[in-house]
């Protein structure tokens, strides 16, 4: 039996997906309320964009509540505001809108490397953040955007109802497995191989002959999108968009969540999401002032575990 | 334009001023701790935060202001001190991106550990008396504590130009932060240097939170938003570079006050379109060198 248990993250890493399916097929029976399952899932896929950037490319953003709270109002605004009433469509305007916003402030952010680049996505998802606070007629500004209909998914010859939690929990969780097989496939591509060789060393990808910006960019896309499906998803879970989503707090949360599982590994992201949801739940009942252990936390995990949960479990040990 | 609207422009302007002074005082703490150590301090804007809670603390158990404005620096910059000894010294030789995500950790404890505290409801500090009036100009009345708080900026900034282009000390920063190997190989022990600088730039964070606070008021979050104005300015000056951090700095102060003024509604976003422009035009910023530490 423990030798079955020390294999696990082993087996976990050799079948990533099949893993993914399996867990979190069971994982809302494993948690104390369900709502807490479909959360972890979402800020699963919001950190595993980040962790696209961060981990495998070497990004480091911290504004990513940009496309999170792009693709939250998108889909928000699409619903609540143009009185769409597919779910696909609104979803992909979500998408899309992260899509977008993600290609535009990182053809900017990429202008400068390194600590810069931390600092300027930081600015511009703040920036984002006041237009959408002064422009209440669209966004409902500081009151957030509310009134947002779940109506229910039309799929090829039936119509499902996502009131039940359980119900829209296995809605994302359908959309959350796509994204992680989208990438995985990500990854395992060329281009996933060049943009771990950024991060090791871009110089050298440069004298490879790669054109790095172009394929930075596109990395950041691809996060941005990831970041925005989640945004869509939860602007749906909670009919409502606090203009909280696009506020730098948001940003902080995938950061931490993203560093607490292990950056660059592959399921950091929903371990740290997990681990951080978990805990703040738990916390926020004898603490008031939860987030003050949560930073202390994350500043252990900085000095002392910079591989993370998942990066330390998985890594080789000595027998 | 009438009498009335030119005099108060004039007094945005000075308000401006007032603003880009403190965004200064921040930007060259963080632009000296970058050039000499690589670290971009996260929490510097929530040193600045506490520097304003601290006053609030000495100035209830001094009754001076004056006194409040010497001993809160020195209690702000000694912390420093202890942050750099026992947790950034631990990052070097570490990515860049460490001892940012520390002290952005740090940051999120600071906001959360000031409310614990000193209450979650912001606090307000009066200015001195002597401060407390208003001065005619001659075409208009402005606060005199204002005045002061850009004086004591400009004084703090010809001091640290005495310092650092006059002293030994300010040699070695100098040098250290053209070349750190070729100091360490001359003999001189950069530990002490960095701790040095560390504490002035946090000290000189916490000033400017002694100052900000009796303008704007003392509340958890005033870190963290100014931190961000920091960035723009460093990002807009060139990191590491002095000369370009005070420029930008009172560059982003003026522009700030006089679209409150203009566009009420555009003030927080326009620095954001600066940078955006700043970026495009000249990427390694005003005064910057390119490539440094990227």
């Amino acid at each position: 039996m423990r030798e079955a248990l020390r294999r696990l993250p082993a087996w976990v890493t050799a079948h990533p997906i099949a893993s993914f399916i399996v867990f979190f097929a069971v994982f809302p029976f494993l948690v104390p309320y369900q709502s807490l399952a479909t959360q972890v899932l979402i800020f699963g896929l919001f950190a595993l964009g980040f962790n696209l950037l961060y981990g495998y490319t070497g990004l480091l953003s911290f504004g990513h509540a940009a496309y999170y709270g792009l693709g939250a109002y998108g889909t928000g605004i699409a619903l609540a505001k143009l009185q769409l009433t597919s779910l696909w469509v609104a979803l992909g305007l979500g998408f899309g809108a992260a899509m977008v916003g993600g290609a535009l402030v990182g053809f900017f952010c990429l202008r400068r490397r390194g600590i810069y680049f931390a600092m300027l996505t930081l600015a511009f998802a703040q920036m984002l953040y006041f237009i959408a606070f002064h422009a209440a007629d669209l966004t409902g500004g500081d009151d957030g955007l509310r009134g947002i209909p779940l109506y229910p998914l039309s799929l090829p010859g039936v119509s499902l109802s996502l009131r039940h939690p359980l119900a829209f929990y296995f809605f994302a969780y359908a959309l959350v497995v796509l994204a992680v097989a989208a990438l995985k496939r990500i990854l395992d591509s060329p281009f996933g191989a060049v943009l771990q060789a950024i991060r090791e060393n871009s110089d050298r990808a440069v004298a490879c002959g790669y054109n790095i910006n172009r394929i930075k960019l596109l990395s950041f896309v691809f996060s941005a999108s990831f970041a925005g499906l989640a945004g869509a998803l939860d602007a749906l879970r909670l009919t409502v968009v606090p203009v909280e989503s696009l506020y730098y707090t948001t940003s902080a949360q995938v950061v931490i969540m993203t560093l607490l599982g292990g950056a660059g590994t592959f399921f950091g992201p929903f371990v740290g999401a997990a681990t951080f949801l978990v805990l703040a739940d738990r916390l926020s009942l004898f603490i008031e002032f939860w987030p003050l252990v949560i930073g202390v936390i994350f500043m252990a995990f900085v000095l002392f575990l910079p591989r993370g949960i998942w990066g330390t479990l998985t890594s080789r040990r000595a027998p | 334009m009438s009498d009335v609207s030119l005099t108060a422009l004039t007094a945005q302007v000075f308000t401006g001023l007032v603003l880009g002074g403190i965004l200064v005082l921040l930007a060259i703490g963080l632009s000296l701790i970058f050039g000499l150590m690589t670290v971009v301090n996260f929490a510097h804007g929530s040193f600045y935060m506490l520097g304003a809670y601290v006053a609030f603390s000495v100035l209830g158990l001094t009754k001076s202001f004056w006194a409040t404005l010497v001993l809160a620096p020195l209690v702000v910059g000694s912390l420093g001190f202890l942050v750099e000894r026992f947790l950034i010294r631990r990052l070097y030789g570490r990515s860049p991106d460490d001892p940012l995500l520390l002290t952005f950790g740090l940051s999120l404890a600071m906001v959360e550990g000031v409310k614990l505290l000193w209450g979650k409801i912001g606090l307000t500090v009066d200015p001195p008396k002597q401060l407390a009036a208003a001065v005619d100009l001659g075409f208009m009345n402005f606060p005199i504590y204002r005045l002061f708080v850009i004086a004591v900026t400009a004084a703090v900034l010809v001091a640290l130009w005495v310092f650092l282009a006059k002293t030994n000390v300010g040699l070695i920063i100098r040098a250290g932060s053209r070349d750190a190997l070729m100091v360490r190989a001359l003999g001189l022990n950069l530990n002490r240097v960095w701790l040095l600088v560390f504490g002035i730039g946090i000290g000189m964070a916490g000033l400017a939170g002694v100052l900000a606070g009796p303008m704007r008021g003392v509340y958890a979050e005033m870190g963290v938003e100014i931190i961000i104005d920091c960035f723009v300015v460093v990002v807009v000056g060139g990191m590491g570079s002095l000369a370009g951090a005070i420029v930008a700095g009172l560059l982003i102060g003026e522009i700030v006050s006089l679209t409150t003024f203009f566009a009420p509604r555009l003030a927080e976003i326009v620095v954001f379109v600066v940078m955006a422009v700043v970026l495009l035009v000249r990427p390694s910023g005003l005064f910057g060198e390119a490539g440094l530490a990227e």
